[in-house]
């Protein structure tokens, strides 16, 4: 079993409750054969008992949420100036170390600072200080976290990238802004009538999404820093399904101006649509390939919706999805490498993926009700709406469907997930 | 191991019940709400104000170098916190309430037309009333009419606002074909999101594929 740690058949819940108001729940849920996880040691940080959050508890929800990492506790206090006891460590099968400590200044703010070890070769691997007010020791130790994460395993962490959701509770509906691991959630807009697909822009300041509040589906461009917004497309008959292009100049999205719905691409300021498709039949939840050449979307012109493919240049259709009587909810990795969506078969709505080098197609979940997959913008994860026990909530999941955990979170139904971009450094 | 599984239970139990508290603080519809948040916003700003400028600060100190010289990260500096190009979200907006009951439409006249599954032809059986409406447009020229399209739960929000559209476009074309003027009707779709009935069971789903007529 060498430096991994490998499950079999295992189902660990890991909880942890927070300090203060600003709790911190989640569950993950591992399931499937042999797993590969980075084993890690986290010490609690030195002073965190003080602090407004725990940060290595944040640290290690992360981690344990990206699906990569084994996380077990140290044992013993150890802080970024310690030098841990690798003998005992090996003999504990762990690969990496993280040690920290947290500091209330003078002046009301926090030093947190951190180090993490390579534990096989005992090495330092670095760290780093961070001057914070109390207010931004999640986004703290989510950087943290995005830092080990990269170290470890090669690739950017997303888990100081922030999402967007809907809820409804009652007859109220509200979009929300939120870090990646569900908390911290501001809302931007909240409206008597249903609110859906958001999806943030590019640059990760403002985001796209359908109101109903003048008894139409009507899209909209909302700035999340100053809570200004725009309507985007309030043409005759239906305005929905926005989607940004990867430069963020403009947005695909699904009109039904002449009758029937179709795709066209509009300037991120409004003005004259240019129509995409031609068709009888229904075209609808357009997406950008990451490389903004063409669109994904979903059409039922072949008598049942399937995904298709188009150029953005204009020509054919190419069909995509070919298995099942139902495959809607196109969501495309920013790498490139992954097509996810939504199928209908004997079990209900379960997320797919579909890896477009091959055309191969996994499903990655055990529910019945699924709904708007979306890439973390690592292509690592993706995140979707279920419902369990009649509620909904947001789950994220590994591209191997073995790992999925449940957001923390809302009392409301939850609903209509989209992950944002990388965070500007 | 018995006793540690249902530790943890409870543990996740005791988690969930206090879980919930933060959001329901979060102020939404009152203008003192917008106030606190605005607060919140700018206390964020100073945060990240603060932050940068307590970089170089933060460099000086001893441990922060420290870890520079023997780790294989760049920088010990303090790090970038968001800034004004990440914001956090501002007070939320509050969209206003939707238009009222509408105009009156034709007396006694059915509002509503039902739809078979995953069909969007109107049946024999709702002619009448699609011609009792075009008989009201025709008279009532300056009225006007929003067809609007519903349906069930199941499946995509996006796809079945596609599927209600067509099913408002369906009733558009059956009035047009009776000398409605065009100009007359706004055909839209509400999708799955505005059901007339609760419920997850075939009764419920058949009485929320629907088209309805709103005068406005």
């Amino acid at each position: 079993m060498s430096r991994s740690a490998s499950f079999l058949f295992t189902l660990v819940c890991f909880i942890f409750a927070g300090t203060n108001l600003a709790h911190a729940e989640f569950k993950v849920e591992i399931s499937g054969v042999g797993i590969t996880q980075i084993p890690i040691a986290v010490s609690e940080f030195r002073g965190q008992e003080a602090s407004p959050q725990k940060i290595s508890g944040i640290i290690t929800a992360d981690l344990e949420r990206s699906g990569q990492f084994k996380s077990s506790p140290t044992g013993v206090l150890l802080d970024e100036n310690s030098h841990p006891d690798f003998h005992t460590i090996k003999q504990n099968n762990i690969d990496a170390v993280l040690t920290g400590s947290i500091t209330k200044l003078a002046d009301g703010r926090f030093d947190i600072r951190y180090r993490l070890w390579d534990a096989v070769k005992t090495q330092d691997l670095g760290g780093q200080s961070f001057i914070a007010m109390a207010g931004d020791l999640r986004l703290v130790s989510h950087r943290i976290a995005d830092q080990i994460y990269e170290k470890l395993t090669g690739d950017k962490g997303i888990f100081s990238t922030r999402i967007t959701y809907v809820t409804k509770q009652n007859n109220r509906h509200m979009l929300w802004v939120a870090d990646a691991d569900g908390e911290n959630a501001q809302a931007a807009l909240t409206s008597p009538e249903p609110i859906i697909s958001p999806c943030w822009a590019p640059n990760g300041n403002e985001l796209a999404y359908v109101s109903f509040e003048s008894r139409k589906p009507v899209v909209y461009v909302h700035d999340v820093g100053s809570g200004k917004r725009r309507v985007l497309a309030n043409f005759k008959g239906s305005n929905s399904a926005p989607a940004w292009a990867p430069d963020g100049k403009t947005l695909a999205i699904a009109l039904s101006r002449d009758g029937g719905t179709q795709i066209f691409i509009l300037d991120a300021k409004g003005g004259e649509p240019r129509q995409i498709t031609q068709s009888p039949s229904i075209d609808t939840e357009p997406v950008f390939s990451p490389d903004g050449s063409s669109i994904y979307f979903v059409s039922d012109r072949g008598g049942s919706p399937q995904i298709y493919r188009i150029p953005v240049s204009g020509g054919a259709a190419q069909r995509v999805t070919f298995s099942g009587s139902y495959n809607v909810s196109p969501a495309l990795s920013l790498d490139g490498r992954w097509l996810s969506f939504v199928s209908r078969g004997a079990n209900g709505y379960r997320v797919q993926l579909m890896d477009l080098s091959n055309d191969k197609v996994t499903s990655l979940t055990e529910s019945s009700q699924d709904e708007k997959p979306s890439f973390a913008p690592n292509s690592k994860l993706i995140m979707y709406a279920t419902k369990v026990s009649s509620r909904e909530v947001l789950m994220t999941t590994t591209l191997d469907g073995k790992i999925g955990t449940r957001l923390a979170g809302q009392s409301a139904n939850i609903r209509e997930p989209h992950w944002g971009p990388f965070l500007k450094p | 191991m018995k006793k540690f599984i249902w530790s943890l239970l409870i543990l996740s139990l005791l988690a969930a019940c206090a879980s919930g508290v933060k959001l329901n603080d979060v102020p939404v519809e009152d203008k003192s709400g917008a106030k606190i948040n605005n607060s919140q916003n700018k206390d964020a700003d100073k945060a990240s104000k603060s932050a940068n400028s307590s970089s170089s600060a933060g460099a000086g100190t001893s441990s922060a170098s420290n870890a520079a010289n023997n780790g294989n990260v760049g920088t010990a500096t303090a790090s970038n916190l968001p800034d004004a190009k990440q914001p956090t979200a501002a007070a939320p907006v509050n969209a206003p309430t939707a238009a009222d009951a509408g105009m009156a439409g034709p007396a006694n006249a059915a509002k509503v037309i039902y739809f078979d599954y995953d069909s969007y032809i109107v049946k024999p059986e709702f002619q009448a009333v699609i011609e009792v409406h075009a008989q009201f447009l025709k008279s009532s020229q300056r009225a006007r009419v929003s067809l609007e399209g519903h349906t069930d739960e199941r499946g995509s929000r996006e796809y079945n606002l596609a599927l209600g559209q067509k099913r408002a476009d369906a009733v558009r074309q059956s009035l047009t074909l009776l000398g409605v003027s065009a100009a007359q009707i706004e055909s839209v779709s509400f999708g799955e999101e505005k059901p007339a009935v609760a419920g997850s069971d075939e009764a419920a789903y058949a009485k929320n594929r629907r088209a309805e007529f709103f005068y406005k």
